[in-house]
């Protein structure tokens, strides 16, 4: 009988709703974003072709880059890359972490606020005006007082060696300022959605503050924290136009951190518009694909690990 | 020293450390500003500073140079941004409502959610290439359309994100309310909702907009660049965060100059941008508490 009664309403729901058509249009315009994705990754793998059809596999570890023999390999790029994005989490991590906790932390919200829109202003800060303050104010500096006394102090390890005004460390330093804010900015939500009661018993049974952040907090936020990590590397890994002013633009895979370098995304900026043929724009391409691939991958697994970390705290909330 | 007395000095000094490490991370913050300020404000007092800059000696021969000012390029990045916007905002609102609104059981939401997550953190040199082999290759010149279609790429995700955000902290009681007058789903949606939600909608347009505006990377290959004032999107465009880019890299002081100028006046758009949207998110707030 309930059911039946039940039944009736939603039927007529139903018939009442000749399709709706508002759902479908709002839907296929939503449908923009991922088309736009598939569509970004498969021209550019129709673009590279030529370059993946010569190069095959090898490509990923060829060094040389000439474009007057068209012999191109990825290697010293990809390392550049990696290098620049792993010494710059290296270098934002602490202090991104850090930025969280206090800002997580309860009471004095005029400081907090102040903080947090600082750290935001620091993420609308344009790339470039980044690179023209990191060529002519930042590398010079650290040039003169970080990296020539370091490599005049520390002989025994090579890669602290031969500091020139630009290289892979400026280049770490800017990116370490540019993903500061993604990194704060997301651990700060999930050492905020860890629940209240694990901080109160922790302090309730005399652990100081440090205690608590240290044992109770920052473990229980570490996946999150991870994922903020993973999030902030693919952006780091993609960064241009700031690390393109400041790395040197050598192709090669330098001896030291204070040695010029190249990365991916800098080798396309600079060459680009310049490359003639069909051989050199395809490798060129290849490279944005295998950048686009790469962060694509990390991307995802930061997504996954922040959202499963965010539903999690929606359940036990 | 008694233990506990120990205890505490040790969580006061990490305390006092971490505060330390929250100073550092602003201090890039000032000395960004202070910098762009000191080196760029004294090109921008100079009415050439937007007309004629001095031009450097150039071999073998000149590009056709009229004016080394920066007014070209603020009228670019206007343009392209202004018709970026036209595209990617609305499309952008629409999409974030159709995940608010629908978004709870569906799963293909949850795919467009992913992807537009994506789509933010994907380097936007890549973007640029993108576009390249799209609009540049099949109309055989570089144009001020395809640096907006870049730029739209960029910004929709953003706008779909902040839309679907702003949307779904209207509550459910207005939805109903609609719904109950017999008002049709789409009404409900952009008469009742949309309005309700505006500051917040505005906001994630306005960050986008300061976003495109400051990016370089995916314009190098599809608005190109220019020396003289082109109001035809057709043509290829100059933007003022390429003036930056190009002219920092040059060995001429009077065009590093010019370049620090279009940093400041960069900055000032954009950090003017963010202010203005962080205002118009309180009120957001502000009426969803009322709400």
């Amino acid at each position: 009988m309930a059911t039946a009664v039940d039944a009736k309403p939603a039927a007529a729901a139903v018939a009442h709703r000749p399709g709706d058509g508002f759902r479908t249009v709002v839907g296929i315009v939503a449908s923009f974003v991922p088309a736009a994705l598939v569509l970004i990754v498969l021209t550019l793998l129709q673009q590279a072709a030529p370059a993946i059809r010569q190069f095959g596999p090898g490509f990923l570890s060829g060094t040389e880059w000439n474009p007057v023999t068209d012999t191109f390999g990825a290697l010293p790029a990809i390392f550049g890359t990696v290098a620049t994005a792993f010494m710059s989490l290296a270098l934002a991590l602490p202090v991104g972490v850090a930025v969280a906790v206090i800002l997580a932390e309860p009471g004095h919200t005029n400081l907090r606020g102040f903080v947090g829109t600082g750290i935001e202003l620091l993420a609308a800060i344009p790339s470039v005006v980044y690179g023209i303050w990191a060529l002519y104010v930042l590398a010079p500096w650290t040039y003169a007082h970080i990296e020539v006394p370091v490599s005049e102090r520390i002989t025994f390890v090579g890669w602290f060696g031969d500091p020139a005004v630009r290289g892979l460390f400026t280049a770490a330093l800017v990116l370490a300022v540019m993903i500061l804010p993604t990194l704060t900015a997301i651990s700060r939500d999930v050492i905020k959605a860890v629940p209240r009661g694990m901080k109160e018993n922790a302090i309730a049974l005399g652990a100081t503050w440090w205690e608590t952040t240290w044992r109770v907090i920052l473990p229980s936020a570490r996946a999150g924290i991870f994922g903020a990590t993973i999030l902030a590397l693919g952006r780091a890994l993609g960064e241009t136009i700031a690390v393109t002013m400041v790395i040197g633009n050598a192709y090669q895979i330098p001896h030291s951190i204070f040695q010029p370098a190249y990365t991916l995304a800098s080798v396309i900026a600079n060459e680009f518009t310049e490359a003639t043929g069909t051989i050199y724009p395809a490798a060129l391409v290849e490279l944005g694909l295998v950048l686009i691939l790469v962060t694509l991958v990390v991307n995802m697994v930061a997504l996954l690990l922040v959202h499963s970390i965010s539903r999690e705290a929606r359940l036990t909330a | 020293m008694n233990r506990n007395t120990l205890r505490r000095y040790t969580s006061r000094g990490w305390l006092g450390l971490m505060y330390a490490l929250t100073v550092l991370a602003l201090i890039p913050l000032g000395l960004v500003l202070w910098f762009t300020i000191a080196k760029g404000l004294p090109s921008v007092i100079h009415p050439e500073f937007f007309f004629n800059a001095e031009l450097p000696p150039c071999e073998p021969s000149c590009p056709p140079v009229l004016q080394a000012g920066v007014s070209h390029a603020i009228a670019g990045t206007a343009i392209m941004v202004g018709l970026a916007s036209l595209m990617a905002i609305p499309v952008g609102i629409l999409g974030g409502i159709y995940l608010a609104e629908y978004g709870v059981a569906a799963r293909w939401t949850s795919w467009v959610r992913l992807a537009a997550d994506v789509l933010v953190g994907t380097p936007s040199i890549a973007i640029g290439l993108f576009i390249y082999a799209f609009l540049v290759v099949p109309f055989h010149h570089f144009s001020g359309y395809s640096g907006a279609v870049a730029l739209a790429v960029l910004m929709l995700p953003i706008v779909v994100r902040t839309t679907e955000g702003a949307v779904s902290l209207i509550p459910n009681g207005l939805r109903e309310s609609g719904l109950a007058l017999g008002i049709p789903r789409w009404r409900v949606s952009l008469q009742l909702i949309l309005p309700a939600a505006a500051p917040g909608v505005i906001t994630g347009a306005l960050l986008s907009v300061a976003r495109a505006g400051g990016e370089t990377a995916p314009l190098l290959f599809t608005a190109f660049g220019a020396h003289i004032l082109v109001l035809n999107p057709d043509q290829p465009m100059q933007a003022l965060p390429m003036t930056v880019f190009r002219y920092a890299l040059l060995p001429y002081k009077s065009l590093q100059a010019q370049a620090w100028g279009a940093a400041l006046v960069l900055i000032v758009l954009v950090l003017a941008i963010n202010l203005v949207s962080r205002w118009v998110l309180r009120r957001q707030i502000a009426l969803a508490g009322q709400l």
